[in-house]
């Protein structure tokens, strides 16, 4: 329906926008990272070298003449490598975490939104249940039960955070459902199926979007969060969580430990935001005109 | 004036009836028979057995959750199974340092938080705005347990001068505090900042300004005053995501906490413990968000609960 130069003037608000440039690309370097490790690690993540434990920056192996650049780890582990693979981890939970509970919690809000009664009621129930729990002690129990693994901390995270997009989208649908031109697809004799699906559905997937990308990163932290205390996906898989509670214990000896994947973390999760930040500027509602979706 | 109120208070304790299903849900509708989850892996058969009779687990599930409601609303959760003593007594003598925590870390993020959204706001779109927005998001972008441990390496085993980790005097507070209260800045910039934007284009600001009154004075005392409470109202709204960040504040620097306690009850499968914190933390929650809608609605008549 929209015409090339309202998406060309987004595209141009984007590139402008120097934050959102920074994000895009943090993320493809996490993403590229994440899929080429094999290559890019310098050593595997697992493989244990006593003689060389603790090894801070930079440091040479005499024998093999391998440099360290980011140190070793208390079990000789080179922490670069383990750092490139647990990018993995961080992606493969959070972003089907983000996708699944996106796609739920917009359509319940889209459900709620425009047919109001009973639908409505129970949605918002769940919204306010779920801000009325601190969500991490929420994850932590229910991952605990259930037993920490890839799977289980997606779907608990899933389940947990969708409420968050319901909300922001019956927001916007009860917003839109007085617009003109919905009474006028009402008045032509639209079904309410049509109504939602074809006038008011792309109208919400902006501020969906946007959303989204602001909630990679605190799942990104999340997923860390539950690493660090134990919870997350288990050993002997790197991921950045336990890499910190693996440095804990060293923050006398060897604080390059604990302070690279903390790096990692805060640079991935920054790079979402920013991308968040620079796509609500590009998609603001109250900037483009809301008929063109 | 007495509908909202009435109907938003009917609102909480709906909320706080959907509390109690969500815990009693938590352990008895998660995969895996409870009993044996306790008792761990070494359990015999008659172990089993003894302990899903002694938790009523043979018996339907709504009679189960009738039970366990008869007993929550009066504060019964049980034994701790480790600590041997109510497992409300074990969550509740340990909410004063997590109050003290959320007091103090507050207070740092309000010190830092706001004068940098002031500014930003005063000098909005400048180089100023620019930085505070973009160390607002870095600031939500920082994992709070790291923080903390950097914290500790710089500040505890560098420079001795805070205490790594524990209880005691004031100097024990300040490191978690600031690692908590990190959490809470980003988002005290974005508030304060839209805030004063908001008021700075208000009609008594412009009088302000037009009686000749030195800007600082404008800003500080006829802007600032007005905006902040939105500010507070709002952070107080925010307390659940205060709390989530304790529970690993509290694990990093052992404070002994809430959050901590829970922590540790997750690892030693303590449930009784578990479900109360859970419990307990969601009515703080609950109830901390309707005195603050009520406190609203009755000071400022402006406002009406929505809905």
């Amino acid at each position: 329906m929209s015409s090339e130069a309202p998406g060309r003037q987004h595209l141009r608000r984007f590139w402008r926008h120097r934050l959102a440039v920074i994000g895009l690309l943090i993320m493809v370097t996490v993403a590229g990272l994440a899929l080429l490790a094999d290559r890019v690690a310098p050593r595997s993540p697992t493989a244990q070298q006593i003689l060389l434990r603790l090894k801070p920056p930079g440091f040479k192996d005499p024998r093999s003449g391998r440099v360290a650049w980011l140190g070793t780890d208390h079990l000789g582990r080179d922490i670069l490598s383990r750092i490139v693979y647990g990018s993995r981890v961080s992606l493969v939970v959070s972003l089907p975490a983000v996708a699944v509970s996106a796609l739920l919690g917009m359509t319940l809000g889209l459900l709620a939104g425009y047919y109001r009664s009973v639908i409505e009621t129970i949605v918002m129930r769940c919204v306010d249940l779920q801000l009325a729990f601190p969500f991490i002690l929420l994850a932590l129990s229910i991952v605990a039960l259930m037993g920490p693994s890839l799977r289980n901390i997606i779907i608990v995270f899933a389940i947990t955070t969708w409420p968050v997009y319901a909300r922001t989208t019956r927001g916007v649908v009860l917003a839109l459902r007085a617009q003109d031109f919905v009474q006028a697809a009402r008045s032509l004799g639209a079904s309410d199926r049509r109504i939602l699906w074809r006038q008011i559905a792309p109208g919400v997937v902006s501020p969906v979007l946007v959303l989204a990308s602001f909630e990679v990163a605190r799942m990104i932290i999340l997923e860390a969060a539950l690493g660090f205390l134990g919870l997350g996906v288990p050993p002997p898989t790197p991921t950045w969580g336990s890499m910190l509670a693996d440095g804990r214990d060293y923050l006398r000896d060897a604080w390059w430990i604990a302070l690279f994947p903390g790096l990692a973390i805060m640079f991935t999760a920054a790079g979402s935001n920013f991308l968040g930040d620079g796509l609500r500027d590009m998609l603001d509602p109250t900037l483009r005109n809301v008929e063109g979706g | 004036m007495l509908g909202p109120l009435v109907w938003r208070t009917l609102q909480s304790l709906l909320l706080l009836w959907l509390v109690t299903v969500v815990v009693f849900g938590l352990l008895h509708l998660t995969p895996g028979d409870p009993a044996s989850l306790m008792l761990g892996e070494q359990a015999t058969p008659e172990q089993i057995r003894d302990l899903r009779h002694a938790l009523g687990l043979d018996e339907p599930l709504l009679t189960q959750y009738l039970r366990f409601l008869g007993h929550a609303v009066r504060g019964d959760f049980g034994m701790s199974i480790r600590a041997q003593r109510p497992a409300l007594v074990v969550v509740l003598e340990r909410l004063p340092a997590t109050l003290l925590l959320a007091a103090g870390a507050f207070l740092f993020a309000l010190c830092i938080g706001m004068p940098i959204g002031v500014i930003s706001a005063v000098k909005r779109l400048t180089l100023w705005d620019h930085g505070s927005m973009a160390l607002a998001l870095m600031g939500q972008s920082m994992p709070v347990f790291w923080l903390g441990l950097m914290l500790i390496v710089v500040f505890s085993v560098n420079l001795r001068w805070l205490p790594v980790s524990g209880w005691g005097g004031p100097q024990h507070l300040v490191l978690p505090a600031i690692t908590l209260g990190t959490f809470l800045i980003g988002l005290i910039i974005r508030l304060t900042r839209s805030s004063m934007l908001d008021v700075l284009g208000q009609d008594y600001v412009r009088t302000a300004r037009a009686k000749g009154l030195a800007e600082p004075s404008v800003i500080v005392r006829h802007a600032l005053r007005n905006a902040l409470i939105p500010v507070v109202t709002l952070l107080g709204l925010q307390l659940g995501l205060l709390l989530g960040g304790a529970v690993i504040t509290e694990t990093v620097f052992a404070w002994p906490g809430v959050g901590m306690v829970t922590v540790t009850a997750i690892h030693q499968r303590d449930y009784p413990v578990v479900q109360c914190a859970v419990f307990v933390s969601a009515v703080l929650v609950v109830s901390i968000n309707w005195a603050v809608d009520t406190l609203y609605n009755v000071l400022d008549p402006r406002i009406r609960v929505a809905d």
